[in-house]
């Protein structure tokens, strides 16, 4: 099959010749770069400059009132060796890695099981989803008060293990802000790889049934290395979200208990916005700008991604 | 000939759409800021029944020189206010809390020298009141609400049930504790997950052990002043009140954003809330009942040893508007005549009293005396005419970044994740930048 769909393009010939031709056609044809100016103006304004400015500021005393004076590497040697960033750095660290081994296999389950056609499953699906369109201040609301310790679930109906201190127990809070980030986001995985799924030929599945593989047998030989790009996709947009988790954490702990869930983002906007130290906060800021960079373009890399090789080659 | 007009068309074409966008994206940036009407800047919880009213006869006497409010929620407000007045786009008046913020702006140059403007009305105020928006001798805001100390609100139906008075010391607080959990109730609420609820605790321990120079040291920022005896031993007893149960479970996680902490008292889960007065409030508005029949009011106890005056208190003496040096003069001069003439007449002062609020004003005692909830009244009022000193805050009172490593150790220091040795020691290096 695959020998007579490419059969006519290498036949093709002759091919330099033919090529310059295209492209010589296509230079005269083709829109005006000034085009992309509206798109680069928005990516300067709201990417690259207050990047350039936060470096900047980074190396500043900045109260927000005042003019900034230049502090040299002051604040760089001062936020690094502070208390606070190092177990920001772990507690981030510990975020990312459990969220994305927590997410990753739920949303791939998920995502496979709605991707099939049986009965039920599009109601299922609307129900999976709800989580993801409620907005992050009304989620961390929510289990603010059902989490609450005299007001809340557990204290209503008297159910004792429910009846822990699940937001102000500095071991406890991980645990439940890992928790809350899951639900909200393994529904948006879900609907990556319900995608990616749905997108494999169905001859494909259909060979597989043919030869007599079972369930598993036709996930990890068609399923999977057809959802490989969705996978690095998912992961990259779930490490670099946890990296710079933000909103839900702070309307449900402000920051505490203790250094309980002070990530880096949140000591950050703490530095930042409550202690006014906006030298200090561009550290942050710049250190979570290289952890992304880092991550990102360690996956693509890593797993191939960048090379855009198509998985349906041949099909 | 054709092609190239088309050509040129097209680009011109596309030029124009570019510059429209451009233009689109240049007109979100910039808000109108021509307006020559004076604002304001406040709180939602003073909007209903302390501003709106004030600006609303203000503005029906002076048609010509309206004044347009706007509230926001309190600690939003504190962002926003912030940015606003470092970019130079402040409103007319700025509601602050005096102190270590406040000095920020004078330091700036943000606000205006209010000492000669307001000479004439500055003595009608409690003394303390312009304290905290006083530096270097001159006068930078004027109060604008109630006063707001801290006492301890209890639930008379549970202490009775308990056989339990207030405690006047710090050992009969310790007995009460656990007369109270064995009788399984909390002894204290606290709204340790906002933070500020414990430095109340703080503040007055190191007040009633070492007096209000242990502070002031700190303030000055003096070497080492966070290792002052006094400091420690405070915070060794705040552990061992941890320790021993003596606040209401999980209250690490307890707001006050939905005033849980009042919630627990008037529900009957604890007995007792270290708070300020304007819980006072939520007490009247949420439990009406409650408030009328069982609720008590007792100063904070005594420490054996302890060389603080036993009359002194801690809390905010108020809070105030500033007058923004970035508004035009014709707007400065209608904002000063406000403050002098428009906000402390009599309708306002009848108004806070009316609505059980004590103003930081002097002689007023009669007229507190008559009020509705006189007994509350008298006695914030009798407390604040004559403490020796009252103690702002320590979170408004320090600069910003000290404030805020000053809230964090604080919640270290009572979820017991560091010793009081360690709080001193970061809180010295804190100082010390």
């Amino acid at each position: 099959m695959s020998v007579l769909t490419r059969a006519p393009e290498t036949i093709s010939s002759p091919r330099p010749l033919h090529e310059t031709a295209v492209k010589g056609r296509l230079k005269k044809d083709e829109p005006s770069s000034l085009l992309l100016l509206p798109a680069l103006v928005l990516y300067a304004l709201f990417v690259v400059v207050p990047l350039a400015v936060a470096l900047y500021l980074s190396f500043t005393r900045w109260d927000a009132i005042s003019d900034p004076t230049w502090a040299g590497f002051d604040n760089w040697f001062r936020i690094l060796a502070s208390d606070s960033f190092v177990n920001g750095l772990m507690l981030s660290v510990k975020v990312v890695v459990i969220s994305w081994l927590v997410q990753t296999p739920i949303s791939l389950f998920i995502g496979v099981f709605i991707a099939g056609k049986q009965r039920y499953r599009a109601v299922l699906a609307t129900l999976f989803f709800l989580p993801l369109i409620l907005s992050s201040a009304a989620v961390a609301l929510a289990f603010k008060s059902i989490l609450d310790p005299n007001f809340g679930l557990g204290a209503s109906l008297g159910i004792p293990w429910l009846r822990q201190d699940w937001l102000g127990d500095p071991d406890l809070i991980l645990v439940i802000v890992i928790f809350i980030i899951a639900w909200q986001f393994v529904p948006f995985h879900s609907l990556l790889y319900q995608a990616g799924v749905r997108q494999i030929p169905p001859s494909l599945f259909e060979a597989a049934e043919l030869d007599g593989a079972n369930r598993l047998q036709t996930f990890v030989n068609v399923t999977w290395p057809q959802i490989r790009n969705t996978v690095v996709t998912s992961s990259t947009i779930m490490l670099v979200g946890s990296l710079t988790y933000f909103d839900v954490i702070f309307v449900l702990t402000g920051g505490v208990p203790g250094f309980g869930i002070r990530i880096l983002p949140v000591d950050m906007y703490l530095t930042g916005f409550a202690a006014n130290d906006m030298g200090g906060a561009s550290v942050l800021a710049m250190v979570l700008v290289a952890l992304g960079l880092l991550i990102a373009s360690g996956i693509t890399s890593f797993s191939g991604f960048a090379k855009m090789r198509s998985q349906q080659e041949g099909m | 000939m054709t092609l190239h007009t088309s050509t040129t068309s097209r680009r011109i074409a596309t030029l124009a759409v570019v510059a429209g966008l451009t233009v689109s994206i240049a007109a979100c940036s910039s808000s109108s800021a021509n307006s020559t009407d004076v604002t304001l800047w406040g709180i939602t919880s003073d909007q209903e029944e302390i501003l709106d009213p004030s600006i609303a006869d203000w503005n029906t006497a002076n048609s010509d020189a309206p004044i347009a409010a706007s509230y926001f929620e309190g600690e939003a407000y504190k962002t926003k206010v912030r940015t606003a007045v470092g970019a130079g786009a402040a409103p007319t008046l700025i509601y602050n809390k005096g102190g270590g913020v406040l000095e920020s702006y004078v330091d700036a140059g943000k606000v205006l020298d209010l000492t000669d403007s307001l000479a004439d009305v500055s003595d009608r105020f409690l003394p303390f009141a312009l304290e905290p928006v006083t530096f270097d001798g001159a006068v930078y805001a004027v109060p604008m609400k109630a006063v707001a100390p801290v006492v301890i609100y209890y639930n008379k139906d549970v202490m009775d049930s308990a056989g339990v008075k207030p405690p006047e010391t710090w050992d009969d607080l310790l007995d009460v504790v656990s007369t109270l959990n064995d009788a399984g109730v909390a002894p204290f609420a606290l709204a340790g997950g906002s933070k500020w609820p414990e430095l109340m605790w703080q503040e007055y321990l190191v007040d009633r052990i070492g007096g209000p120079e242990v502070f002031a040291a700190i303030l000055a920022g003096e070497e080492d002043a966070w290792s002052h005896p006094a400091v420690v031993e405070a915070n060794t007893l705040i552990q061992e009140l941890v320790e021993a149960g003596g606040f209401a479970e999980g209250f690490a996680s307890v707001t006050t954003d939905s005033s849980a902490d009042a919630a627990l008292v008037y529900t009957g889960k604890a007995a007792m809330v270290l708070q300020g007065t304007w819980v006072n409030s939520t007490f009247r508005s949420q439990a009406p009942e409650f408030a009328e029949n069982s609720l008590g009011y007792a100063t904070f106890p005594t420490v054996d040893g302890g060389i603080g005056d036993p009359a002194n208190v801690v809390g905010n003496p108020t809070s105030y508007f500033s007058v923004s040096a970035d508004a035009s003069e014709e707007q400065q001069d209608v904002a000063i005549d406000y403050l002098k003439e428009g906000l402390w007449n009599e309708a306002f002062v009848d108004r806070l009293i009316a609505a059980n609020q004590v103003p930081p004003l002097a002689g007023i005692d009669t007229a507190i005396g008559e009020s509705e909830d006189a007994d509350f009244g008298g006695l914030v009022y009798e407390l604040i005419s004559e403490a020796p000193s009252f103690q702002m805050s320590w979170d408004q009172a320090l600069d910003p970044a000290q404030a805020q490593a000053l809230l964090t150790n604080l919640d270290r220091l009572f979820t017991l994740s560091i010793t009081p040795a360690e709080f001193s020691e970061a809180m010295n290096s804190s100082a010390a930048q």
